[in-house]
């Protein structure tokens, strides 16, 4: 049985508002949880630790009666409790905020918050009624924002704040909030984290789950840790240290991290000696209306350049241009001295660019194909369709990327979609691997996975680099920034502000630029002539 | 043996077949030579199964298109008019010939009316893949446009035609086998062949998925919907020729009338998402054979005419129903529940399910 530290005196409430325990739920092949107990106290913020396939979702999915239990007891205020479905759930309380935003843009924000229990009168809705109901929700989360303006008008950030209000007006006794900041920049979840704390105050028992260790040590009165479907244990925030949580949720030493940034340390010594490599792909004045002002940018073979800028800044935008996702207004790019034209990302597959987008779901892993179909896809898709790859080399190409990359699945025939955040994001690295390119654009390739598997693709990349592979590398962690690029360019509002060569460069250093480096004048002119 | 029954259970074509079987059953009980199968003093194979074979045939080739239509999340509505157009086409070209029975003049018009077909398929996947129409939309105006075409061909006419060369593709027999059967046969392997064997399949079902991962992952999407259109509309008019053949006349109004309405349902019933993704030609075949077997049904049960309709409707509702997840889920619930009840009292014998 795990070890449970002893109930610590929750003040005010003593009593826990969710009690779940010996909960259980096995899918085919799987025991994704195997008697866990888990426990919410009012007025406290309880973060759910674990790496990606940890449990936390099943938990999550549990408790708001997506997933009903094979064995074990959910107390919801002491009485016990079997939700059929989510709609259950929130009637007694239980409220969830998804990591992707589940709201509707093209309708009103009044609109999304009262979705569902739209104030009624004489049979219609009450428009006036309703308005002034998700005025008042959105005043008491300081929300300045125009109840009758289209949702998607809004940033991300404010769409999830909408979607804590949408959620908060069921008179919520439990707010579930999952990956609630991983698309929010450092003001943003400023933001979410005083609306959490006023919450709290109200008495809401809230569960927070996040990536970043920084927030939760900042939000969260208590953790509990799950690995492999079990329970390690519960924990006072105040009582961990971070190394400790870390070692606990990925249940090895660190080691592999930390020798990780050695080995790239001084690598990067030898790399800023030597004579500066090859340029592989040069940008000149690039740009896209709406999206991206004319930027400039080289990248050397087996040079790793840093995107850094907060959300919003031009970095996902840059990304796409140079993968030809999307397709430039102006400017010219030239790949080994050569101009090119991408106007698709099957010309810029042509020239051994491989975009991997940030939208894993969305944009990137085809969930219903096997892992095996996966990994061939884009390979295939170059040879075109009468040039099939055979099977046994395809089953070689998956056999020998699961393995190198470590990717967790019971065979390469299975579905992607039943695999791992952490795991679909290597399923979707090995893809651009299987097609040898020459410049891999890897936009937040570590967002929303779990502390070993980021160390994986970390390590990855450097040894990719090492290897005579471009990389263009993105990631709203700077650490990870500073820790994997040989030059960091630093984009904000739309526009390339600096290219550092990574040198001693601290966090504080990149923030500071982030903040408030000047826009390269020479650009500037560029644009105004 | 729990668990190869569970796994037979929870396969996407064990519900259509048992509906196949039930259906079969039913017509057995009825007729009790229902199965039999006899050679006649021509040596060719008669029974009803062989009329199942033959007569599902069209619709089993417009359903093989069909299929990979939907795998790519489209639809074609346009495959009964084109049914119809390549009848016309076919017909006119034979009565305006001197030589009505030559083989010669046969192939041609089998010719000409496939390629009027092929360009026809192409425009349906121009308008979908350039202009980016939605397909229910782009196959609708060929759905309803076509009949005016085939229309146009026959000049207002019900064309007759007597050739012998030409009546033998709706009703000739090859070995003992019904020319139609045969041809919906070698169809099926063909694309199956196609398919499966190149990265069509594989393409297809991506794109069907996931469109823009698609595309970032270098996928032409737009080359594989002119193909699938295109292939679709050939095998809806190789359909017409045989359905223009059998009824030896060209009838630019009633030729393939509701066809394409049997040929999705053929598809769905075989487990293929409307939704696009992963598809089974396996299924379609067993979809086709339950569709042309409840057709058959209505005849031997002696189910009156006027009723005929909503007795097909009542076996597609069971069908659909069975197949769905909800209540898949539903049924799983109540067979652990009944397994645990058998379980609990005396552990040592044998639960029926897993």
């Amino acid at each position: 049985m795990p070890d449970l530290t002893p109930a610590p005196d929750a003040g005010a409430s003593p009593a826990p508002v969710v009690d779940m325990t010996g909960i259980s739920i096995s899918f085919p092949g799987v025991k994704a949880l195997d008697g866990v107990d888990f426990r919410m106290f009012p007025g406290e913020v309880h973060s759910l630790m674990g790496e990606n396939g940890a449990g936390k979702s099943t938990l999550i999915k549990a408790l708001t009666g997506v997933y009903s239990v094979d064995s074990g007891v959910i107390r919801l205020a002491g009485k016990q409790v079997t939700f059929s479905g989510p709609a259950q759930a929130q009637a007694a309380g239980i409220s969830t905020v998804y990591q992707e935003v589940n709201l509707l843009g093209n309708l009103t924000v009044a609109e999304n918050v009262m979705l569902g229990r739209e104030p009624r009168r004489l049979g219609g809705i009450d428009w006036r009624a309703m308005r002034r109901r998700s005025a008042e929700i959105l005043q008491g989360l300081h929300l300045d924002i125009d109840p009758g303006s289209l949702l998607n008008s809004h940033s991300l950030a404010i769409q999830q704040l909408v979607a804590i209000a949408r959620a908060i007006d069921v008179q919520a006794k439990v707010l579930i909030l999952d990956e609630p900041t991983s698309s929010l920049d450092g003001e943003e979840v400023a933001e979410l984290f005083r609306v959490i704390r006023s919450l709290k105050d109200r008495g809401v028992a809230i569960l927070f789950v996040s990536h970043f260790l920084d927030q939760v040590y900042e939000i969260s009165d208590r953790l509990t840790v799950l690995r492999n479907g079990q329970l390690v244990g519960e924990y006072l925030t105040h009582e961990l240290l971070r190394i400790d949580l870390v070692q606990a949720m990925i249940g090895k030493e660190l080691s592999a991290l930390e020798d990780l940034g050695s080995r790239i340390h001084s690598a990067e010594k030898e790399a800023t000696s030597a004579a500066r490599p090859a340029t592989f792909l040069a940008a000149k004045a690039i740009s896209r209306k709406g999206a991206i002002a004319p930027v400039d940018l080289t990248i050397g073979a087996g040079e790793v350049v840093g995107l850094a800028g907060l959300l919003g800044s031009g970095r996902t935008e840059l990304a796409r241009l140079i993968g030809g996702v999307d397709h430039t207004d102006s400017g010219q790019l030239k790949v080994n001295g050569v101009p090119i034209r991408l106007r698709t990302p099957r010309q810029a597959i042509k020239h051994q660019i491989a975009y991997s987008s940030e939208n894993r779901r969305a944009e990137g892993i085809v969930d219903e194909l096997s892992v095996r179909d996966n990994i061939v896809l884009a390979l295939q898709a170059d040879r075109g369709w009468f040039r099939p790859i055979p099977r046994k080399r395809q089953d070689e190409l998956a056999a020998s990327y699961i393995e190198a990359l470590n990717i967790k699945t019971p065979n390469a025939d299975a579905l992607v979609r039943n695999l791992s955040g952490g795991n679909q994001q290597k399923v979707l690295l090995a893809r651009w691997l299987a097609i040898a390119p020459r410049l891999l654009i890897l936009d937040e390739p570590t967002r929303g996975i779990d502390v070993g598997a980021k160390a994986e693709i970390q390590k990855l990349v450097y040894s990719l680099a090492e290897n005579g592979m471009s990389v263009l590398f993105i990631s709203a962690e700077l650490e990870e920034v500073l820790r994997l690029a040989n030059r960091i360019v630093v984009l904000r509002d739309r526009r390339k502000v600096a290219d550092l060569p990574n040198d001693g460069l601290s966090v504080d250093d990149l923030l500071a630029v982030i903040a408030e480096g000047s826009v390269d004048p020479e650009l500037e002119s560029g644009v105004a002539s | 043996m729990k668990n190869a029954v569970g796994r037979a259970v929870a396969h996407r074509l064990f519900w259509p077949l048992v509906m196949l079987v039930v259906l079969l059953a039913i017509n057995v009980v009825a007729v009790p030579g229902f199965l039999s199968i006899t050679v006649n003093n021509e040596g060719h194979l008669f029974g009803s199964v062989i009329d199942i074979l033959r007569n599902g045939a069209p619709t089993l080739m417009i359903a093989v298109g069909m299929t990979l239509v939907i795998a790519t999340r489209g639809i074609d509505l346009s495959v009964g008019s084109l049914c119809a157009i390549a009848g016309a086409m076919a017909c006119s070209i034979i009565l305006g010939s001197p030589t009505p029975n030559a083989v010669g003049t046969v192939t041609v018009a089998v010719l000409v009316a496939l390629a009027l077909a092929l360009v026809l398929g192409l425009w349906n996947g121009f308008l979908v893949s350039v202009l980016g129409i939605q397909p229910i939309i782009a196959t609708l105006i060929l759905m309803t446009a076509g009949r005016g075409i085939a229309m146009l061909i026959t000049e207002g006419q019900i064309l007759t035609v007597q050739s012998d060369p030409f009546k033998f593709l709706g009703s000739g027999f090859i070995v003992g086998i019904p020319v139609a059967t045969i041809v919906a046969a070698v169809i099926l392997a063909l694309v199956a062949l196609l398919t499966r064997r190149t990265a069509l399949g594989l393409l297809i079902e991506s794109v069907g998925i996931n469109p823009e991962a698609s595309r970032q992952a270098g996928v032409r999407a737009r080359g594989l919907l002119f193909t699938v259109y295109a292939l679709s509309a050939v095998l809806a008019a190789i359909a017409g020729l045989i359905l223009t053949s059998n009824q030896t006349a060209a009838d630019a109004n009633n030729t393939g009338l509701f066809i394409e309405l049997d040929a999705i349902l053929a598809v769905v019933i075989g487990g293929t998402s409307l939704n696009g993704g992963r598809y089974s030609l396996t299924g379609t075949l067993v979809g086709a054979l339950v569709i042309q077997t409840l057709v058959t049904t209505v005849y031997t049960v002696g189910i009156p005419p006027i009723a005929t309709m909503v007795f097909k409707a009542a076996v597609v509702t069971a069908v659909c129903l069975l197949q769905s997840p909800t209540t898949a889920a539903a049924l799983a619930r109540w067979r652990t529940r009944s397994a645990s009840r058998a379980a609990s009292p005396r552990p040592g014998e044998a639960v029926v399910s897993r």
